[in-house]
């Protein structure tokens, strides 16, 4: 394969905010020459490099005020970077803020077209898609009603829909998959998977880290505005997850100075399910006996770990869990691999599906790796009782006078 | 996706070939002119779907829809028609005084509407400022659309009354109008571009607009005749007064649709006054888009 194609160049970008507290004439006349003291400037943005290629989709991840959104901005445009310089070729459209463009006076049709043109369609390419934006947005009964009179979901929905027909090659978006109802959240998945499918550039904002890992082929976790971490997605959300625990140190005592994830780095290998011998299985009756069976790494050795687990219903309701710590369980020292066994003896889980969630924490209880629904079990229905707990239940009747 | 259907592959080779592109604005003098004006032509369907949407949306659920823009100038007319005209005797030496205010009146309303709905335009679209990227100049060049639709409806009446009142005469004086138009479009332009990225940063700016509009109002020969500031004013005072742009696109207006024979006392040079006028316009404007794309790569922080 030769070289990849890049889309987008960040050279050296750093961003500086001012933030005045002065806004009007009279204010800043009083506070002339004194100045320092009614601004405040920080950096969003420091020396960041950064190359993304053409066919990739990039996750910005960190904590809030990380510098994230900001980056996209520069990316996209919007603003300025205070020094180095941002490039990129092709055809952008960025979605910051669904419907962004809408103005609540004019009807669904007319906003189409005005939020079409905004990002770069002419007349004549929306007239081509008109039916299937209305399509795919789901709300033709409306499509000649005000805006303002659409319920959120509906204003979400034609804006998202407007944006995925603009075709670009570079698509910027922040923070705004998580729309509608389920079943249009899996449309607006599904297009994002087609986009990826026709080698679109997607770089994306979000809080939302298994959106990182099933998606994305590439994570950036900034902190205080720098780039910490630059890779795969999976170690990004590890790095990341590290990184939240050191902010909030931060944020409690207070001062400033923002602490590097410790480096401590764990990894779950496997999960599995098996049954009171050891054997690998899935379905289960109700009082089996369960053996959960975590394989974890790490690459530094761990003196002081633990692991966690979760069974969760369909409905992602905590059914049970614990961690090593709370067992009372000391684990020695990790270095290399080292396997777990959770043994629940005589379930009494009810008819159904379960899915098991483990993390492993490391110094200082910090969550260093998490597998979500990393296996996943069922339970044979019965006739008699449902739920996610089992009792023999009975019934019976006797007359009051 | 009709017509856009590409393999990965097909993109890639694509973009390969693609040119790079500054994201934002560039900042160097006369090629940043040029991209921006390439860029605002590229869009000028946007910009004629903002024009149409300010439109709608401004009398979206009335009855009487866009007749109401007619509502303020013609009360205006009214009022200095008889108050002024009347009880004041301004009326007095000059013919035809409803043609004369119309004729000031109409082209003074579209510099104002320009001036006054061009400098909160950024800020009342702080929305897509924030959140997509447009050639920012859009914003209040799309005020200046809907302003010339509200000062055409207006202009069919002024016609239509001089054509009924008998002042509108055929010939080569009516050009004196097109020049007014020229100097209220390069002008209006200009303040606006700067008034709009200034009051960004500080918002005091259209109240100070505010005011400063009602004495360029009173400062231009519209409700009272040239004639009676003349008498008043020493000669050096006068010539400044008359170059003032607003007085010079009144004085145009009235001397195309009242007097052609410059009976208000307009000055014999106003033609080579209003191209020299215009031609610093046309460098103010220059300077104006130089100081809007300076300023507008902070605007996204600033709103």
């Amino acid at each position: 394969m030769n070289s990849p194609v890049n889309v987008v160049q960040v050279n050296d970008v750093s961003k500086r905010f001012i933030v005045r507290k002065d806004n009007s004439i009279k204010e800043r006349i009083v506070n002339f020459g004194r100045g320092a003291r009614y601004r405040e400037d920080f950096w969003a943005l420091r020396n960041v490099d950064i190359e993304i290629a053409a066919g990739s989709t990039v996750g910005l991840i960190g904590p809030n005020g990380s510098g994230k959104s900001t980056l996209l901005k520069a990316i996209g445009g919007i603003i300025q970077p205070t020094t180095g310089s941002v490039q990129r070729r092709g055809r952008m459209a960025a979605l910051l803020e669904l419907g962004a463009g809408f103005h609540q006076d004019l009807t669904g049709r007319e906003n189409v077209y005005l939020n079409a043109s905004i990002l770069g369609l002419s007349r004549k390419q929306t007239d081509m898609h008109f039916d299937d934006i209305v399509e795919f947005s789901g709300i033709e009964a409306f499509i000649d009603t005000q805006v303002k009179f659409y319920s959120s979901g509906m204003y979400v929905r034609l804006a998202f829909a407007v944006a995925v027909h603009v075709d670009p090659d570079l698509l910027l978006v922040d923070e705004v998959l998580a729309v509608g109802d389920e079943a249009f959240q899996r449309k607006c998945l599904d297009k994002i998977r087609s986009f990826q499918d026709e080698g679109r550039t997607i770089v994306l904002v979000t809080h939302s880290l298994n959106q990182v890992t099933d998606f994305c082929n590439r994570a950036i976790v900034l902190a205080r505005g720098s780039v910490v971490f630059d890779g795969e997605p999976i170690d990004a959300v590890s790095v990341l997850r590290s990184g939240f625990e050191a902010t909030y140190e931060a944020d409690a005592t207070g001062h400033g100075t923002f602490k590097q994830p410790a480096g401590e780095r764990g990894k779950i290998a496997r999960v599995r399910v098996l049954d009171g011998q050891g054997h690998e299985q899935r379905n289960f009756s109700t009082g089996d006996d369960l053996l959960v069976e975590v394989d974890v790494e790490s690459a530094t050795p761990l003196n002081k770990w633990a692991v966690g687990l979760h069974i969760d219903n369909p409905l992602g309701q905590l059914v049970t869990g614990a961690t090593s710590k709370s067992l009372d369980a000391k684990f020695p020292t990790l270095d290399g691999a080292a396997r777990v066994r959770f043994a629940l003896p005589r379930a009494n889980f009810g008819g159904g599906e379960y899915g098991v969630t483990v993390a492993m924490f490391g110094s200082d209880d910090q969550e260093i790796a998490r597998a979500t629904d990393a296996a996943s079990f069922s339970i044979g229905q019965h006739a008699r009782s449902w739920g996610p707990l089992f009792t023999d239940v009975s019934v019976g009747m006797t007359p009051i006078d | 996706m009709a017509g856009t259907e590409m393999s990965s592959r097909e993109r890639e080779a694509a973009l390969a070939a693609a040119p790079w592109q500054d994201a934002g604005a560039t900042g160097s003098l006369f090629r940043g002119t040029a991209t921006s004006i390439s860029d605002i032509w590229r869009r000028r369907e946007l910009l004629s779907m903002l024009t149409r949407r300010e439109l709608k949306s401004r009398y979206k659920d009335s009855a009487l829809g866009f007749l109401w823009s007619l509502a303020r100038p013609l009360t205006q007319l009214l009022i200095y028609y008889v108050v002024v005209g009347q009880f004041l005797h301004a009326a007095r030496g000059i013919d035809n005084f409803a043609v004369y205010i119309f004729s000031g009146l109409t082209i003074y309303t579209l510099f104002s509407e320009i001036i006054q709905t061009g400098t909160g335009s950024i800020i009342a679209n702080s929305g897509l400022v924030k959140k997509v990227y447009l050639p920012r100049e859009i914003f209040p060049l799309a005020t200046i659309g809907s302003a010339l639709f509200n000062f055409f409806i207006q202009f069919l009446i002024l016609v239509v009354a001089a054509l009924v009142i008998g002042t509108l005469s055929f010939g080569t004086h009516l050009l004196f109008a097109v020049g007014a138009l020229g100097i209220v479009l390069i002008y209006g332009a200009a303040l606006a571009l700067i008034l709009s990225a200034v009051n960004v940063f500080l918002r005091d700016v259209q109240y100070i607009v505010e005011v400063v509009l009602l004495l360029l109002m009173w400062g231009s020969p519209i409700v009272y005749s040239l004639k009676a500031v003349s008498g008043f004013f020493p000669n050096w005072l006068l010539q400044i007064y008359i170059d003032n742009p607003v007085t010079l696109a009144v004085l145009g207006f009235q001397d195309a649709f009242w007097s052609p024979t410059g009976e208000g006392g307009s000055p014999s040079d106003l033609p080579l006054r209003m191209l020299l006028i215009g031609l610093l316009g046309l460098v103010l404007l220059f300077g104006a888009q130089r100081l809007f794309t300076r300023l507008s790569g902070n605007f996204a922080q600033e709103l």
